[in-house]
């Protein structure tokens, strides 16, 4: 995928260099608003992964060799925006400090690989996102497929650059197909790694991957309340008290029971609070449920009272 | 001597030398003739051995062979050379891309040999590129140990418990624990910056050595470049 100086003319290699001047130069303000500091390194380890994953290069018969390209991966780990720059960076690298892809050629590789891929990526992937099940296994199945679409279409984006000012005497169609037919599997292998790669990255550190930022929030926004819970269930169980609790069985519980039959009920000490008028849970009917109400709020209260201490003391 | 220059002039030079390879007509036999022996030239006085530049235009390789291919594939008027039929203007074609890809990427590749990856960073720097972009650059530059050596640790631990890795069968396993390793140099890369941050960074790397570029140098770096500008322009106005 990266051109070398000299396949396409010097003319749409200068125009594909201003519009990709543009991209980046959007891609900067955009992700630079949103970017602390702390970002900018963990940018450059994903921009030294896709680097690292571009090297593994296999040729793949005519035009030119495959290997990842990347653009998918950092759309959705990275966001379209920050995408752009990192691509950009890892393109600018390759041709300046690794001597891959022509130093003329250079906004015709940022423009194919930085721009057209990630955009095109984000695009399908947030189209994507609004029919699969919003889970960790939709997300992994939108990014792997968008991932490979982005693919194709950045090939086509060469197409069209050799269209315009190809210096090579192949017809256009013949390239179309070329192209078109290499990225196509390319694209599968593509789609493949990057599914699988965001799989982990999801299963491991969801935090960090942009694209699936609102499954995050939305999980904040539905995770219950603590107010609303205790408040739910210390009503709860003042129903319980009040109304049901004069329905309850007067037979003896398991325990009790237990004890009587084995002979030891007879060994256990009267407590202290035997004598309390709420003694035994109070006699019957209205007696006992003021007696539940009044266990509720006592256990509520000493139990909130015991969490307050633990949380002070630092759990 | 080349090694000396300070990056930023090596960087212009190259760009300027790349521009003037691109813009010479290709009709012009001679004047690629020109540029070809300013390069070797250059390789020559930088003392850079010729085996290093022929390893790395292997790169080129795959683009060489769809060159190959386009007298075949081309259209149009034809023409008889050894028997076999071909497009002239795939010939055309396929001279283009192999003078003028073999040239540009033969001055990449000097550039690459004679200058420190760090110091082509603060060339860059120093030509008034955003500073995210050098920032994100420099972190890629010297996180790429960190995803190079989390990989080898892998592939140790994988060996230890008993995989036998050939050289194609290393792919499957590869792609599989890719996403693990983004996840560990990840994280290998938080504590690094962590590290970093205890130590006192503050977003910018230190220099240690204020580059102050002498016209002189501005001269001897781009005496080349001019020079195959000159040539081209030659080229366009004698056609």
């Amino acid at each position: 995928m990266h051109i070398p100086d000299g396949f396409i003319n010097g003319t749409t290699s200068l125009g594909a260099g201003i519009a990709a001047a543009g991209g980046i130069g959007a891609g900067l303000r955009q992700a630079g608003k949103k970017l602390a500091d702390r970002q900018i390194p963990l940018a450059g380890l994903a921009a030294a992964f896709i680097f690292a994953a571009q090297m593994i290069n296999f040729p793949v018969g005519v035009g030119t060799s495959g290997h990842l390209i990347g653009g998918g991966l950092a759309a959705v780990l990275l966001g379209p925006w920050l995408a752009t720059v990192v691509m950009a960076v890892v393109v600018g690298v390759q041709a300046l400090i690794f001597a891959d892809g022509g130093v003329s050629a250079l906004g015709l590789n940022i423009l194919n690989m930085a721009i057209i891929a990630p955009w095109t990526a984000w695009l399908f992937y947030k189209g994507l996102r609004t029919i699969v099940p919003r889970t960790h296994k939709g997300i992994t199945i939108a990014a792997g497929v968008a991932a490979a679409i982005s693919v194709e279409v950045a090939a086509l984006g060469f197409v069209a650059e050799y269209a315009l000012g190809g210096t090579g005497g192949a017809p256009v169609s013949t390239v179309l197909i070329a192209m078109g037919g290499v990225h196509a599997l390319i694209g599968i292998g593509e789609g493949l790694i990057t599914a699988a790669i965001i799989a982990t990255v999801l299963a491991a550190r969801p935090d960090i991957v942009y694209g699936a930022g609102d499954l995050a929030r939305e999980e904040e926004r539905q995770r219950p309340r603590v107010g609303r819970f205790v408040l739910v269930g210390v009503g709860a169980a003042l129903v319980v008290a009040a109304f049901l609790s004069p329905f309850a069985n007067s037979s003896p519980d398991g325990l009790e029971r237990v004890a009587q039959d084995t002979g030891f009920s007879e060994t256990a000490q009267a407590t202290p609070a035997e004598s309390s008028p709420l003694a035994d849970y109070g006699g019957s009917g209205i007696g006992t449920a003021v007696a539940g109400v009044l266990g509720v709020g006592i256990a509520f209260g000493v139990g909130y009272a015991a969490l307050r201490v633990a949380k002070r003391t630092g759990r | 001597m080349l090694h000396d220059l300070p990056a930023q002039v090596k960087i212009v030079a190259l760009v300027l030398f790349v521009g003037a390879v691109v813009a010479t007509p290709r009709e012009a036999f001679w004047a690629f003739g020109v540029h070809a022996a300013l390069l070797v030239g250059a390789i020559v006085i930088a003392k850079v051995p010729p085996g290093f530049v022929a390893r790395r235009l292997v790169i080129e390789v795959p683009f060489l062979l769809f060159a190959f291919l386009m007298p075949f594939l081309g259209v149009g008027e034809r023409t008889t050379v050894l028997g076999l039929s071909l497009s002239v203007a795939g010939l055309w074609g396929a001279w283009t891309i192999i003078i003028k890809g073999t040239l540009g990427l033969g001055a990449s590749v000097l550039m690459a040999a004679t200058t420190e990856v760090t110091d082509i960073l603060e060339g860059f720097e120093r030509l008034r590129l955003p500073k995210l972009v050098t920032a994100i650059a420099g972190f890629m530059v010297r996180y790429l140990d960190v995803v190079v050596g989390e990989l080898r640790r892998m592939r140790v631990a994988m060996t230890a418990r008993g995989y036998d890795p050939t050289w194609i069968g290393q792919a499957g396993p590869i792609a599989s624990s890719a996403g693990s390793l983004f996840v560990r140099s990840y994280e290998r890369g938080e504590r690094v910056h962590r590290a970093m941050l205890a130590r006192g960074f503050d977003g910018t790397m230190p220099s240690f050595e204020q580059v102050h570029v002498t016209p002189k140098a501005w001269m001897t770096g781009t005496a080349i470049p001019i020079m195959s500008w000159l040539v081209a322009i030659v080229a366009w106005v004698i056609r």
